[in-house]
């Protein structure tokens, strides 16, 4: 009797749950709308979501073909991020994005046995870069170590080339993602000879007294975040509290969006973060949104979030994955892609400055060429600061390579390590 | 007429006293357990194991754990999510540690671990109960999960403080890791959660269960006609725990194959299977399935109705989901405090007098 329950529920959801494809392409996008992650959940899905009905818009779709696009709501939640994986994947999806480091590691063994690649843009598990060992995940352009080692050269810079003898924080989301830029730093701290005091936030971030309470008390000279959600907003208010110098407090590239700023106020100003692509909404592509996409009433969520730094980054996730679909037929010859096509799209993508162009996206983002050892990219960063008044970023510095010498050397120790524990024979790269 | 004990005649103790004495039980028991076994696996695909089946299997032995500790022995516990992490951990740590070791075993032995660890954290049951035992507990689950998230030993020193189980696999077929196949998975747990359960039903049945119900029940005319509160006590964490541990372990290496000890065991995992508990039934094997069910089932379910049925947002229909299922528990609640299983009771009751109820 007690599966009666159990079984008359698996009949209603038998039927009700089976949705044909109604288009060719299938991209879903694990969103998350609700929760504490969703401010910065939000423009994401958007920029995401608006490319696609770009595409489909402007120009029917990639090659002709129509891109659906499927969202499911993830909360930030590995459980529903994994749930929305399996409910989506029958649908013949081409690629997963989940925007969820904790989601990312759960899905990689998962999709590479399915053979589905995986974009972690920027988030994830650094030493998927290494494209012999995870033939299925990207993570271009930039990785969270080589986000880590670009924050440590600008600090040099800024302290006349050396950061010898000084400290420095590093505020961190107690999980898998915050903690993946802690091996680099350490690494970092031996070779330029800085201290490094680590000051873990629990989900969802929002009690953080003690956390800064400890940074008044010790002066460090730098404080890296690695936040997200409400805990970007909440530190640096906490900051701007204990009177922080805010030019001396720089964020990951998922900390710094007007959403984590703006709840702060004017104490924002002088905030800054590394960044991996243009912001604000001064490039050609927007005048076909508007015309395509907002005045058509086909914009998603609110519309509210053009040219913000998160909206401005689901758009280059989209980009990129309509590039790499586009290379897929090209490699293939055939228009009805498959996973493993899209696979061999990504590996093959090259992303250049006339591409760009074409695209309408001059100079909105690095140059990406992706081989089958490199899934990182290139792994360069430019550093933004908040200017409260003007109510918007600005770029303080060009693209900065990152210490690719300790950097790779981590990855190929990480990854090699990886390929032990799970029986993996790297593959060979010509 | 269709259900009743009328003309079932029993002609020994040993019938008279078996788990289902009414015939139709039997059937309707036997009849699931044949459908679970042998026509489920060869139905069930990717989604159905992730979504649905797993979870609802580990969810409700954790249920079965929670409620031989709250509802047959009266203690009110908080630390769910702490002892699943102590399984999982355990597991983690028997599985690389010892590459040789049977996953079966592992398994078991991670819920003699968590029982140990429920144990120690049982001790102030003796001196405190009610809610102050329950934040005696809430104690347990934030230190566990901390001491999981700071001590780099649990984690095996990895970078990022996750865990991932290795394969393992039983008579050849893979259990754990991502070449594991859905009806692998399901059958593993589902032989665990059968077995399992039918030694809680007859544990609570017999001279254990009576002394835990009889401490429950007042514990200091329990302590006079000679139930030892102390053994009592620590004796249902111990088999509490041993449950959680187990549901752990598989939440940990079958169902997810990767944790991280802040999200996959925080007290929102303690509060969800208390609610399943409650919903269920507490002191009630069945509320425990019916608990599992309706937490895990119905969000999947609404979700699946107005994002696949009806075509509505997916922001929305997780919006209306929140609300729903809220106002859901409310109700039933309202409508029944007892919780689902004494829905089933009243539903046999009225089967028994049908068609002429009175």
């Amino acid at each position: 009797m007690k599966m009666k329950v159990f079984v008359a529920a698996l009949a209603a959801t038998v039927a009700l749950g089976a949705v044909p494809a109604l288009a060719d392409l299938t991209m879903p996008s694990l969103s998350y709308r609700t929760g504490p992650y969703a401010p910065n959940g939000i423009p994401f899905a958007d920029g995401y979501a608006d490319y696609w009905t770009l595409l489909n818009e402007r120009d029917g779709g990639i090659e002709g073909v129509k891109v659906k696009n499927i969202e499911c709501e993830t909360a930030y939640n590995t459980q529903q991020g994994v749930e929305c994986y399996e409910s989506t994947k029958g649908e013949g999806s081409l690629a997963y994005q989940p925007l969820s480091t904790g989601i990312t590691y759960q899905l990689i063994p998962k999709a590479t046995a399915d053979g589905i690649p995986i974009h972690s843009m920027g988030y994830g598990r650094t030493s998927a870069a290494n494209g012999t060992v995870f033939p299925n995940v990207f993570n271009f352009p930039g990785t969270y170590w080589d986000a880590a080692s670009i924050i440590i050269k600008y600090a040099m810079e800024q302290e006349g080339g050396s950061l010898k003898g000084k400290k420095v924080a590093l505020v961190y989301h107690n999980s898998a993602y915050g903690k993946e830029p802690i091996r680099t730093l350490e690494k970092l701290a031996e070779k330029h000879g800085y201290s490094l005091m680590l000051l873990p936030v629990d989900h969802p971030g929002q009690e953080q007294k003690a956390t800064w309470l400890q940074v008044r008390r010790e002066k460090p000279d730098y404080v890296i975040m690695w936040g997200w959600g409400v805990m970007n907003q909440v530190a640096i208010k906490e900051a701007a509290s204990i009177r922080y110098p805010m030019d001396h407090f720089i964020g990951g590239w998922w900390s710094g969006a007007e959403t984590d700023v703006l709840p702060a106020g004017d104490v924002a100003d002088g905030y800054k973060s590394i960044n991996f692509h243009s912001v604000g909404n001064d490039f050609p592509i927007y005048s076909d949104l508007q015309k395509y996409v907002y005045d058509a009433g086909k914009a998603a969520g609110d519309g509210s979030n053009a040219g913000t730094v998160l909206y401005n980054r689901g758009m280059a996730a989209a980009m990129w994955a309509a590039e790499a679909a586009r290379t897929a037929m090209k490699i293939h010859g055939t228009k009805d892609l498959t996973p493993p096509m899209m696979r061999d799209g990504y590996e093959a993508l090259n992303v250049d400055e006339a591409r760009l162009n074409e695209l309408g996206l001059p100079g909105f983002t690095v140059p990406v060429k992706v081989t089958c050892a490199n899934h990182g990219g290139p792994g360069l960063g430019l550093i933004q600061q908040w200017d409260a008044k003007a109510k918007s970023w600005k770029i303080v510095s060009d693209f900065i390579g990152a210490d690719r010498e300790v950097v790779d050397e981590l990855i190929v120790e990480d990854s090699m390590a990886y390929a032990k524990e799970n029986n993996i024979t790297p593959r060979e790269c010509k | 007429m269709l259900y009743r004990e009328t003309g079932d005649f029993k002609v020994s103790y040993r019938d008279d006293q078996q788990t289902f004495p009414i015939i139709q039980d039997r059937w309707l028991f036997w009849g699931m357990l044949a459908v679970a076994f042998l026509v489920i696996p060869f139905i069930i695909d990717d989604y159905w194991e992730k979504s649905i089946v797993l979870p609802f299997l580990v969810f409700s032995l954790a249920a079965i754990g929670l409620n031989i500790l709250t509802g047959y022995c009266g203690l009110l516990s908080l630390g769910t999510g702490g002892f699943m992490a102590v399984g999982a951990y355990a597991s983690y740590k028997l599985m690389t540690a010892f590459p040789e070791l049977n996953i079966v075993i592992v398994i078991l032995l991670s819920g003699g671990v968590t029982a140990a660890v429920g144990m120690f954290f049982g001790l102030p049951s003796l001196r405190i109960k009610g809610f102050y035992l329950a934040v005696a507990t809430l104690a347990a689950q934030f230190f566990l999960v901390w001491l999981f998230n700071k001590v780099p030993w649990f984690y095996n020193y990895s970078a990022t403080g996750q865990i991932t189980a290795p394969e393992r696999s039983i008579f050849g077929f893979a259990v754990t890791g991502p070449e594991a196949t859905p009806a692998a998975t399901y059958l593993f747990c589902l032989a665990f959660v059968t077995v399992l359960a039918l030694v809680a039903k007859n544990l609570i049945r017999g001279r254990i269960g009576r002394s835990w119900m009889s401490i429950r029940d007042m514990d200091i005319a329990a302590e006079i006609i000679g139930v030892p509160p102390m053994r009592t006590k620590l004796s249902a964490f111990a088999v509490s725990s041993f449950y959680i541990g187990i549901a752990g372990a598989l939440y940990f290496t079958v169902w997810f194959g990767a944790a991280e000890p802040t999200e996959a065991f925080g007290i929102n995992q303690s509060f969800l299977v208390l609610f399943m508990v409650i919903i269920g039934g507490l002191g009630s094997m069945l509320g425990s399935f019916l608990g599992a069910a309706f937490m895990v089932l119905l969000p999947i379910v609404l979700k699946n109705i107005m994002v696949g049925g009806f075509d509505v947002l997916p922001v929305l229909a997780k919006h209306v989901e929140i609300t729903l299922v809220g106002s859901l528990i409310i109700f039933f609640l309202i409508v029944e405090p007892h919780g689902l299983a004494r829905l089933w009771s009243i539903a046999k009751e009225k089967m028994r007098l049908w068609p002429f109820p009175h």
